[in-house]
């Protein structure tokens, strides 16, 4: 089995951002970026399926800027075989992002894409579920649990509720959760060994996919600022103030 | 304008997060008809008929659709999306489920968990794990939303809207149902309870969560939430997890017991109305949002709250 992985070059998890003066965006100068956390979520997962002998090759692509091969290199590092980027100097949608890895996805042939389930700059929580519905595949998003099971792949999904598990058939999309596994730090020799894995570089054009935005963002603000309250003493204290002064109890 | 909202349900009982995206549909103004979408789910759709300001309920009763997984759902709602300029669903694991696909489906870029609107076109949506707030604009023709309950009332009950069954078109047949687990609790939900409490990893083990926490959830009539932290070490199921990546909540009262305070905790709970902490470290950056802080060791303040209460 192939297996493609898109992984997204995001804001690291520990940054708080700022957001702009001049409302435009949040302030990404200096800021350290990582690979968003989820997709290094779904490039453990499809390591260790090719260790389980499952899967058998695993791509990882990036959508972004020249620097997402950084992201790419520590795919490559933690055991994908070889990487995509797909340059862009724009911030490319959820939706144009899914049609070029539907380009991908038609000329490579995989058996099953794995992506994180939500990029945590934009929040958005949907190219995989797009991705699906372009391919006609079908997905098991906010997945903990996959296992394959003869020509079908088990998900076990995290849903509100608790926990619901489908069988798909194959090709299919999985996206992740946090309690898929626990990503792997990539050693110093798979470091120097993924410099060496082929990384190949195109463009949107290349997949004839437009990325002209269809949300255009008019501003971004601060939310609004909560403060901090007082200190109590005493839990005596603590419910005398929720009584009569918040009246909450 | 015609919308259509896609009601959050069990096939037994509807959701408090449909009345609330009924009141965002209202905002953007038009028709507003609600689908159901399920198996034996008739009396799901009397209820959604009693929601003020809904036109219609439209009831797709089909074994295909019983546990709304995404591949059927999104065939149906992408169909009768042809009538309709707007279709709204609750941010719930099942609408951020279906509604991308729908979107991709119709070639829409989905407009995802909206806190507010601005007008038609326009909406408003947390990004950064709420640490910015964006104003975006949609230049598709049809809108494919998706709604954070906890930022809209409940639309009142009083309507008496027709229920319409409808014949769901062809369903693709690609993903099946095997089981689920869900958990079972007599304590409020945690979206839409009034009080929350929630521990973290300071918990150190379920058995204490039963000891500590539970006792003063039930004197509060409390839900039970959690960091990811105690929920990845396997304290409480994964569904009692609040923040960015989590559940949302709003609660009158939200009570955290030896929880840190991270940026992505934060942003499931800072929109509560009354926040309490109890933590043992003063410098605790959820002390920083909390209208009460209590610097305490939670094994002896919990009991004493417990007493107190
Ligand atoms: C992609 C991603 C998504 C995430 N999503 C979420 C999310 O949705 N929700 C979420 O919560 N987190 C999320 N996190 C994790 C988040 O960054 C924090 O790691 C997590 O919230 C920490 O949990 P905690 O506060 O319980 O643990 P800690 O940060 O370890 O805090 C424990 C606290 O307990 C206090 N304490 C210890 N002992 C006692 C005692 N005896 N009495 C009183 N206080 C005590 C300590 O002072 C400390 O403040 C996410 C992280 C990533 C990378």
């Amino acid at each position: 089995m192939k297996a493609l992985v898109p992984v997204k070059r995001v804001v690291d998890f520990n940054v708080k951002v700022r957001v702009k003066a001049d409302q435009t965006g949040v302030d990404l100068a200096n800021v350290k970026m990582s690979m968003n956390p989820f997709d290094e979520i779904a490039v453990e997962e499809a390591v260790r399926l090719k260790e389980a002998g499952t899967v058998s090759e695993i791509i990882a692509v990036s959508i972004g800027p020249e620097k997402a091969q950084d992201q790419i290199r520590q795919a490559l590092a933690m055991g994908a075989d070889r990487g995509i980027l797909v340059k862009t100097e724009m911030d490319a949608e959820s939706l144009a992002v899914a049609k070029i890895l539907k380009a991908i996805a038609e000329e490579e042939k995989p058996d099953l894409v794995i992506l994180g389930k939500q990029a945590i700059d934009d929040d958005r929580n949907q190219t995989g579920q797009m991705l699906a519905a372009l391919l006609g595949w079908p997905q098991g998003t906010f997945a903990s649990e996959v296992k394959k099971d003869g020509d079908k792949l088990l998900v076990t999904r995290e849903i509100d509720g608790g926990l619901q598990t489908v069988s798909l058939s194959l090709p299919a999309i999985v996206t992740t959760d946090l309690r898929l596994n626990e990503p792997r730090y990539a050693s110093l020799p798979n470091i120097m060994k993924a410099k060496k894995k082929p990384l190949d570089v195109k463009t949107a054009e290349d997949y004839g996919v437009d990325l002209t935005p269809r949300l255009e963002v008019l501003k971004v603000s601060e939310p609004p600022k909560r403060s901090a309250g007082i200190k109590v003493a005493s839990v005596e204290e603590l419910v005398e103030k929720l009584k009569n002064e918040a009246g909450v109890l | 304008m015609a919308i259509l909202v896609i009601a959050d349900h069990d096939n037994s009982s509807l959701s408090d997060a449909t009345g609330k995206v009924v009141t965002a549909a209202a905002k953007l103004g038009g028709d507003i008809d609600v689908l159901i979408a399920g198996k034996g789910a008739n009396g799901v759709a009397d209820e959604a008929a009693k929601i003020s300001g809904v036109r219609k309920v439209l009831l797709a009763d089909d074994g295909a659709l019983e546990k709304q997984l995404a591949e059927p759902m999104a065939a149906l709602i992408a169909d009768l999306a042809k009538d309709y300029d707007a279709v709204l669903a609750p941010a719930s694991t099942s609408g951020k489920n279906f509604m991308p696909r729908v979107a991709a489906l119709l070639d829409v870029m989905q407009i995802s968990e909206i806190v507010a609107i601005e007008s038609n076109d326009t909406f408003v949506r947390p990004i950064y794990a709420g640490n910015a707030i964006a104003t975006v604009k949609s230049a598709d023709a049809k809108k494919i939303i998706t709604v954070r309950p906890t930022a809209f009332n409940a639309a009142e009950l009083g309507g008496a809207a027709n229920v319409e069954t409808i014949t769901p078109p062809a369903l693709p047949n690609i993903s099946e149902f095997v089981a689920e687990e869900l958990t079972v609790s007599s304590r409020p939900e945690l979206q839409s309870a009034k009080i929350v409490i929630s521990g973290g990893r300071a918990l150190g083990s379920s058995e204490n969560f039963e000891k500590y926490i539970y006792p003063v959830a039930d004197k509060l009539g409390a839900a039970i939430g959690a960091s990811r932290a105690a929920v990845d070490a396997g304290y409480v199921p994964n569904d009692f997890q609040v923040g960015q990546t989590g559940k949302v909540v709003a609660p009158e009262l939200y009570i955290a017991i030896g929880i840190s305070g991270a940026i992505q905790h934060l942003a499931g709970m800072k929109d509560s109305k009354v926040i309490v902490a109890i933590n043992k470290d003063e410098d605790a950056p959820i002390f920083s949002v909390a209208d009460y802080g209590l610097v305490a060791d939670l094994f002896t303040a919990l009991p004493e709250l417990e007493n107190a209460l």
